[in-house]
């Protein structure tokens, strides 16, 4: 099976069918009646078809990257995880039903299944859950999916999937500490591939841990993009083999072609 | 709505601005329907250069309010990689082929001029002389003794159409053009990113990888409008006008100031189709316009 779904050329619109609030995030469900089912882990351009912009320093102007977090099968539904940390995520979660996204995807690759014999393990941190969600309905998960937050807030975005082990950095819920400490305590057991998307920090000391314990990995990055196709050459990550553009090489990467996660 | 460009015939006036399209990769993530509804009436590669480069350390980006600033620092496989692996399937392409180079001498640029004049696959070039020459230290769209010298070496080269893409960081930007075209250049294409920078708010610090990067989107439009104008004025020869189009109107008002064809830029980021929405929007102005009439004339 290929790692990606081909998108439908230009952007379309997709109307807000449902909005949740799941304590700091807002699930966005839209309806996209023309465009194919995505791969898990591949991710969607997005904005909202009026007043896009005039928010902070009248921003925002480029559309947003988001990895889908769940397409429902047989729904032609889109679901979309969103965190209020700029002026386009702002404009996002205030999209209401009815309202118009305009969307560009799927693109890029997405997740690819375990070797035979390996137990998919998902790490997940902050809104970098979401791509965890839907590769979770896709494959169905053994072992518990670990998910970081940074509060109780936050953590309520654990409900997105199913049988979370949480750990949370003040320790309102779950664990007190960050999610690789739960992941340390299931590398001592061999077997598994890991799949894992979260901040920057994060997904490094997974990457580190995992190379600790020579167990693959599979990370969903996130890069600034101005355009997901390939065509602005701005979300380049450095890798073992120099930069590539995680829009069209990613945004999933084998943890070992990284020599680390950069910062930013 | 077709065009006469330096004798090549186009479907309309929109095509890409060098560098914000790349057709490869748009064809791996949309697939044949790239190629059946193609964005552009021609495709202007990315920046060729002799050798390979990898580009400038990222953040490579900063979004504006209105716009965007780049410092991508023209990644490419080089002049051979691009030969060998980019060539053959930009070339099946439904459109003419306009590749894009630049030299860090004027005898890079000869070679690459020369390396392509063979080659059918490609309508025209497109010289990118918005960096120093290493030789003099000048940048060579800066200046039009640097600019006549470039085109006396290269213009004996090929009998293709020869655009030259000329920077709006110079203080006599007509003087440049009128230069180019007495030297021999066939078009010239304006204008290129304005530098700018901006500052990383939590550390203070220049937030794009290589400090200062090109500024390009509606910020710029008024700047283009300004400079095809004031270069129209100057040359005969046809100008590629772009900066800032998003909407029909504004390749319109690009045509208006004196420009031949238009290029899509940074639109094509938010809209990858933006090419083929702004044909459209430009077709419907111009049938409405008595403008039409003098647009296919030389």
């Amino acid at each position: 099976m290929s790692d990606r779904v081909l998108a439908p050329f230009g952007r379309r619109a997709a109307r807000v069918i449902a909005r949740e609030q799941h304590g700091a995030y807002v699930v966005l469900r839209c309806a996209d009646p023309v465009g194919p089912r995505p791969r898990a882990g591949q991710f969607y351009m997005l904005a909202t078809a009026t007043r896009w912009g005039g928010g902070e320093a009248e921003r925002p102007f480029l559309p947003r990257a988001f990895s889908v977090l769940r397409a429902p099968v047989g729904t032609r539904e889109l679901h979309f995880l969103i965190e209020d940390v700029g002026p386009g995520t702002k404009r996002l979660a205030e999209a209401r039903p009815d309202d118009a996204l305009m969307i560009v995807g799927p693109l890029g690759n997405g997740f690819s299944a375990p070797d035979p014999g390996r137990a998919p393990l998902l790490v997940g941190g902050g809104v970098g859950i979401a791509p965890l969600a839907i590769w979770q309905d896709e494959i169905g998960c053994t072992p518990q999916p670990l998910l970081g937050f940074r509060d109780r807030e936050r953590a309520q975005g654990a409900t997105l999937l199913r049988d979370p082990n949480v750990a949370t950095d003040d320790g309102s819920v779950g664990h007190h500490g960050f999610v690789t400490d739960l992941l340390r305590a299931e590398l001592h057991e061999a077997g598994h591939t890991v799949y894992a998307c979260g901040p920057p920090p994060m997904l490094e000391a997974v990457r580190m841990l995992c190379a600790e314990y020579e167990t693959p990995a599979q990370l969903a990055l996130e890069s600034g993009m101005a355009c997901g196709f390939g065509a602005c050459f701005g979300c380049v990550v450095a890798t073992r083999d120099g930069y590539i553009r995680l829009c069209t090489d990613g945004p999933v990467l084998a943890a070992d072609r990284l020599e680390a996660v950069a910062a930013h | 709505m077709t065009v006469d460009f330096c004798g090549i015939e186009l479907e309309h006036p929109i095509v890409n601005a060098s560098g914000t399209f790349d057709a490869i990769a748009a064809r791996r993530a949309f697939g044949e329907e790239l190629t059946e509804r193609f964005p552009f009436a021609a495709y202007v590669t990315k920046t060729v250069t002799i050798a390979p480069r990898q580009g400038n350390p990222p953040p490579r980006l900063w979004e504006l309010g209105a716009g965007l600033i780049n410092s991508i620092g023209l990644p490419n496989k080089g002049l051979h990689g691009f030969l060998a692996q980019d060539l053959p399937e930009l070339a099946a392409l439904p459109v003419p082929l306009i590749v894009n180079v630049m030299g860090f001498s004027r005898h890079e640029l000869a070679e690459l001029v020369g390396a392509f004049a063979r080659r059918d696959e490609v309508a025209a070039l497109e010289l990118n002389v918005s960096c120093p020459n290493v030789e003099t230290g000048l940048v060579m769209g800066a200046d039009p003794w640097e600019v006549a010298q470039l085109l006396e070496r290269v213009r004996p080269l090929t009998d293709k159409p020869l655009i030259v893409k000329l920077t709006p960081n110079a203080s006599d930007v007509p003087g440049v053009a009128r230069a180019a075209q007495d030297a021999g250049a066939s078009a010239l294409s304006l204008i290129n990113t304005l530098r700018g920078m901006a500052l990383d708010p939590e550390t203070g610090k220049p937030w794009l990888g290589a400090r200062t990067g090109g500024v390009s989107g509606p910020a710029v439009k008024a700047v283009a409008l300004a400079q095809v104008h004031a270069v129209a004025q100057e040359v005969e020869i046809p100008i590629v006008g772009m900066g800032g189009v998003q909407r029909g109107h504004d390749a319109l008002d690009l045509l208006r100031s004196g420009a031949r064809i238009v290029a899509v830029g940074t639109e094509s980021f938010r809209d990858p189709a933006a090419g083929l929405r702004i044909a459209a929007e430009l077709s419907e102005l111009l049938a409405k316009s008595r403008f039409a009439e003098t647009l296919s004339g030389d």
